[in-house]
C-alpha cells in the first residue's frame, strides 16, 4: 500500500484522489451552468420578444474591444492549461510563470471590460433615468443593456474570484505545496478558469454580434 | 511519479489555434446577412469552441465516466431550462389569434 504524504487517508490511490476532487468541482460547475443559464434564458426570452431593439442595442457595443477580450481570455485559458500541465509534471518554475501569465491576461480582460463600461456610461447606455437611445427602441434597448450589465458583470465577478484563486495557487506553488503527486488544487482552479472562459464564448456572440449584418 | 493524464503541450497549442480561428470566423460570419441562420451559425461556433475547451483544456476527454455523466447532466438540465421556458414564452397568445382560436 502506497503511503504517499500527498495521499489523504480516505483514498486508495492518488489517482482516485484526483478523480474525486475533479468530480466535486464538476458538480459545482453544474450549479454554475444553471446559475448563468437563468440569465441566458432571460436573454433568449427578451430577444425573442424584441429582436429589432436587441439588434439595434447590440450594434452599440464595441466589437473590436469585445473581440480583443475574447482573444485575451482564450489565451489565458491556454496559459492556464499549460500551468496545469506544468503542475502535473512538478515543474515549479513553469507553474509560477504560467500562473502569472494567466493572471496578467485575466487582469487585462477586466481592464478592457471596465473601459467598455466607462464608454457605456459616457454614451448614456446605462439603464436608468439618464438612458438615451433611438426613440423607437429606447424602452426595449434598456432591457438589452440591463442584461448586458448583469451578464458581463456576473462574468467579471467570476473573473475577480478566479484571480483570487490563482493568487492562492501561486502562493501554494511557490511554497512547494503543489507537487506532481498533489496537483489537484491547480487542476480544479483550471476547471473554474476554463468554465469562466466558456461563459464568455457564449456571451461574445450573443451580446456583440447579433444584428451586425442588418 | 505523476497521476492523471499528461497531454503533449503541442496539443494545447493546436486547440488554441482552432479556438482563435473560430473567434475570427464567428465575427466574419456575423457581418454577412444570413437571415435566421446568423444566430444558428454564431451558436454553432460557440458550441464547437466550448466543446474543445471542455474536452481538452478541462481534460474531460481523459476523465472517468462518472465525470462524463456529470458534464452531460449539466447540458441536459440546461436544455430542460431553455426548452420548457421557451416553449411557454414562444407559444403564448397562440390560441387567442384569429377566429379559429377559442373564445376565452
Amino acid at each position: 500500500m502506497n503511503h504517499d504524504a500527498a495521499l489523504a487517508h480516505q483514498f486508495d490511490s492518488l489517482e482516485q484522489q484526483v478523480e474525486a476532487s475533479t468530480l466535486g468541482m464538476w458538480v459545482f460547475l453544474v450549479t454554475e451552468v444553471l446559475f448563468f443559464g437563468g440569465l441566458f434564458v432571460t436573454y433568449a426570452v427578451y430577444r425573442a420578444l424584441f429582436p429589432a431593439a436587441f439588434a439595434a442595442a447590440s450594434r452599440e457595443l464595441d466589437i473590436l474591444l469585445g473581440g480583443i477580450n475574447t482573444a485575451v481570455l482564450i489565451t489565458s485559458s491556454l496559459t492556464m492549461a499549460l500551468g496545469v500541465r506544468a503542475a502535473q509534471l512538478g515543474q515549479r518554475r513553469a507553474i509560477l510563470t504560467f500562473l502569472v501569465l494567466t493572471m496578467i491576461l485575466g487582469t487585462a480582460f477586466l481592464g478592457i471590460k471596465s473601459l467598455e463600461y466607462y464608454h457605456k456610461f459616457t454614451e448614456h447606455h446605462v439603464p436608468g433615468a439618464e438612458f438615451r437611445f433611438e426613440k423607437e427602441y429606447a424602452q426595449h434597448a434598456q432591457i438589452f443593456f440591463s442584461l448586458y450589465f448583469m451578464m458581463t458583470g456576473l462574468h467579471a465577478l467570476h473573473m475577480v474570484i478566479g484571480l483570487g484563486i490563482l493568487i492562492v495557487m501561486f502562493v501554494w506553488a511557490s511554497r512547494g505545496t503543489i507537487t506532481a503527486e498533489y496537483y489537484s488544487p491547480i487542476e480544479i482552479s483550471g476547471l473554474y478558469w476554463h468554465f469562466v472562459d466558456i461563459v464568455w464564448i457564449f456571451l461574445f456572440p450573443l451580446l456583440y454580434l447579433i444584428g451586425r449584418h442588418a | 511519479m505523476t497521476s492523471g493524464h499528461v497531454v503533449p503541450a503541442r496539443l494545447y497549442y493546436g486547440i488554441y489555434g482552432i479556438l482563435m480561428a473560430c473567434t475570427v470566423a464567428t465575427v466574419l460570419v456575423a457581418l454577412v446577412d444570413l437571415g435566421p441562420l446568423n444566430i444558428v451559425a454564431a451558436l454553432a461556433i460557440a458550441v464547437l469552441k466550448a466543446t474543445l475547451v471542455v474536452l481538452f483544456f478541462m481534460h474531460v476527454k481523459y476523465s472517468t465516466r462518472l465525470t462524463w455523466a456529470v458534464v452531460l447532466g449539466s447540458i441536459f438540465w440546461l436544455a430542460i431550462l431553455l426548452a420548457l421556458t421557451m416553449s411557454d414564452y414562444l407559444t403564448r397568445g397562440w390560441d387567442l389569434r384569429g377566429p379559429a382560436g377559442p373564445h376565452i
